[in-house]
């Protein structure tokens, strides 16, 4: 199987190589991805859109539909990391810590439980003391994450980013805080709700603003209907239009990116992870 | 020969991510660990990303963002000239495509957990002599 594999392998890279000189060159001007849409897009897009940022100019505005459906994928993949992984039933073997001494007891009864509080604290099986540096680090940087998310997501029109970029590096903060403490600090601060609830938010708020565009007359996520709603300069409708699309793609990914690694981290039982 | 080091050095963008495709096929074919198997779909992912990106690319252009866009302080919006900035579109079908493949992956994560917490067990001969004695 290895060396069928290696041999399948060897021959369809040769075929790639050999059809790679009818490709055009490296940093070729002239090649025939950027002779056609594009030029109309880098010449044209700032008067049309009035957005500086070309890519959130396609992406948002001239490729509003296939940016919406993407974003679709995401929520989905986060419904199917729920659905396949999610597991409500609660674990036979509990454990707790009394803080003040350091002794962990071990629950096999379902029916026992231990009220937890200040005094006990629900641990892994694997539990470890975490570690006071790391800790720490986390604790200051995750605020700055959250903060450059934040201007990532609103300053997609004029500089690099956007919804994706900002919703990744939010989702990673939430992850950041899980490595860092347990899961179980950050599902007290992020419930399952929240995040279930948000990741559709995301995907409605995007579809909404075409919705809306819709009823004001024009068609389908054609921001500049929505002059009248807003009371700005007309001219600059669809750089906001844009701006409302980005901050629902950033709610969608940030939540779903949470919701896929908390599933999988604890394997659907939302208490120990990694 | 020199023509052919020539071709390469012309192109040796596309030899790189057919390589690096290569690999990516190759551990999907031929590794016996799911996991792996993943892994291999991801670098054969990135391949396609890097191909795309680079035939975005112009010698001598920018990033696409239009400087001065809004005529800034005084100073008039300038007539744009495409072949300044590089192509958007490779840019944004990446960008989207990204995110996609960190979610399908995910999902694919998943898949592995079910598979282990019936099976106990990633490796694929063992998975099929499972389900072979069923």
């Amino acid at each position: 199987m290895k060396l069928l594999g290696f041999i399948i392998v060897c021959l369809t890279g040769i075929f790639l190589l050999y059809g790679t000189s009818d490709l055009p060159d490296w940093g070729d001007p002239n090649s025939p991805a950027s002779l056609h849409l594009s030029n109309h897009y880098i010449e044209k897009a700032v008067a049309e859109t009035e957005v500086p940022n070309l890519v959130t100019a396609v992406l948002a505005d001239y490729r509003g539909f296939d940016t919406m459906f993407e974003t679709a994928v995401v929520f989905t993949a986060g419904l199917a990391c729920f659905l396949l992984l999610r597991d409500f039933k609660p674990k036979q073997d509990r454990y707790y810590r009394h803080v003040p001494t350091g002794v962990v007891l071990h629950f096999k009864d379902k029916a026992r439980q231990l009220r937890v509080g200040t005094e006990f604290e629900s641990v892994d099986k694997d539990w470890v003391p975490s570690d006071m540096v790391i800790k720490t680090v986390c604790r200051i940087l995750i605020p700055f994450i959250q903060i450059y998310a934040l201007y990532v997501v609103a300053h997609g029109d004029f500089s690099p980013g956007g919804g994706f970029q900002g919703g990744v590096i939010f989702g990673s903060s939430f992850i950041l805080l899980a490595i860092s403490y347990n899961l179980k600090t950050l599902m007290k601060r992020v419930s399952e709700k929240f995040l279930g609830i948000f990741s559709a938010v995301g995907v409605l708020i995007y579809v909404g603003i075409g919705v809306i565009a819709m009823i004001m007359g024009g068609n389908f996520l054609d921001y500049s209907t929505l002059a009248p709603l807003v009371p700005v300069d007309p001219g600059h409708i669809r750089a906001l239009g844009m701006l409302g699309v980005e901050i629902g793609v950033g709610i969608a990914v940030m939540a779903a990116m949470a919701i896929i690694y908390i599933n999988i981290v604890s394997q659907g039982r939302h208490d120990e992870g990694l | 020969m020199t023509e052919i080091i020539s071709l390469v050095v012309a192109k040796y963008n596309y030899w790189l991510y057919i390589i690096l495709m290569m690999i990516g096929l190759y551990a999907m074919i031929a590794k016996n660990n799911l996991i792996k198997k993943l892994v291999g779909m991801n670098i054969f992912q990135t391949a396609i990303i890097l191909f795309y990106v680079s035939t975005g690319y112009k010698t001598g252009a920018t990033i696409p963002i239009i400087k001065n866009a809004h005529g800034g302080h005084g100073v008039e919006a300038a007539v744009i000239h495409a072949a300044d900035y590089i192509n958007p579109l490779p840019h944004v079908l990446m960008l989207t495509a990204i995110v996609v493949s960190v979610a399908t992956f995910g999902v694919a994560m998943a898949l592995c957990v079910r598979i282990y917490q019936r099976y106990q067990t990633l490796e694929e001969d063992e998975l099929r002599m499972r389900l072979s004695e069923k």
